[in-house]
């Protein structure tokens, strides 16, 4: 029987893995968003583990409606980032300072 | 061992390999597949956990249409990969320690030594235990209203992104039928008033010049 803190401690990793993702390319928008869908994957593996072990079926809901978020998410994303690529022809986060934030 | 436990421990040793991957390949579309690789094997983690309909959802919606976009954008986009690797080990240090850091915190409070987390078992369900039939009823019922609003995000999600990406063109020759419809007949045809024309006798040299 596998416990239910290994699926929490490989979600934990995983979502270390993918902070420190977002850390490490900050000049490449798209694997940041790639970054960003991992941590979601995550959280949602935490919701289902702990659906599964206290026999309730919010949890899987909430991952539903997580994965719709996400796809959501995910598409508007990317159309902002092909028209920021349309418009500066780069990637980078360091150059989205026009606001003078 | 049992041979979910196996099972358990090959998923969890390719997820967290393929999420290094993702963040540390030099392409995109290799961060892209190692990300569909990923999926995958978490996919094969909740069939453990025996939840079978997220688990085939998370395959269709996620490596079937999410990753498939991110694989069109990232080859539709002409990227300088060197220039994007510029000052890419500058951030380890910092990054590793706030990973390592909240690793270490999650497993200390998680391990169970403190807390009765590993004395939880998990469920038993029958063998004819239908999933997503459940998980529908659950759904329809009691999530009915956040259910409909979760397509009025996907329908908001499709008409920002086809609004932010479309583009019109200049030199586009294309009708606008409800322009014609409105047309007026003076938008057309404009009277214009002025002196009458009166038509001059024929001049008399005319025989001579021909």
């Amino acid at each position: 029987m596998i416990p239910l803190s290994h699926y929490l401690i490989l979600a934990a990793i995983l979502f270390a893995i993918s902070i420190v993702g977002i850390f490490l390319n900050r000049k490449n928008l798209i694997v940041l968003l790639m970054a960003i869908e991992l941590m979601l994957l995550a959280v949602n593996l935490n919701f289902v583990a702990f659906s599964h072990y206290l026999n309730d079926l919010s949890g899987q809901i909430f991952v539903f409606f997580i994965l719709v978020v996400a796809a959501a998410e995910s598409g508007i994303g990317l159309a902002i980032l092909v028209v920021l690529f349309r418009n500066l022809s780069s990637i980078d986060v360091e150059d989205l300072d026009t606001l003078k934030g | 061992m049992e041979f979910k436990t196996i099972l358990f421990y090959i998923f969890a040793a390719v997820t967290v390999l393929a999420a290094l991957r993702v963040i540390t390949a030099r392409n995109p579309v290799h961060a892209a597949l190692f990300l569909v690789l990923a999926f995958f094997n978490v996919a094969g983690l909740w069939m453990l956990l025996q939840a079978e309909f997220l688990a085939l959802v998370l395959i269709m919606v996620y490596v079937g249409a999410v990753m498939v976009l991110f694989l069109f954008v990232v080859m539709m986009l002409d990227i300088n990969i060197e220039e994007v690797r510029q000052g890419f080990w500058k951030n380890l240090p910092l990054g590793a320690l706030v990973g390592g850091l909240m690793v270490a915190e999650m497993a200390a409070v998680l391990s169970g030594r403190y807390f009765s987390l590993a004395n939880l078992p998990p469920q038993t369900l029958p063998a004819n235990y239908s999933n997503t039939k459940d998980l529908a009823r659950v759904l329809y019922t009691d999530y009915a209203y956040p259910f409909e609003i979760a397509s009025v995000i996907l329908l908001v999600g499709i008409i920002a992104a086809v609004m932010l990406t479309l583009r019109r063109r200049k030199d586009n020759k294309a009708m606008h039928s409800s322009d014609q419809i409105a047309v007026k007949s003076k938008d057309r045809m404009r009277l214009v008033k002025m002196a009458p024309e009166v038509e001059l006798p024929a001049p008399e040299n005319k025989g001579e010049q021909a």
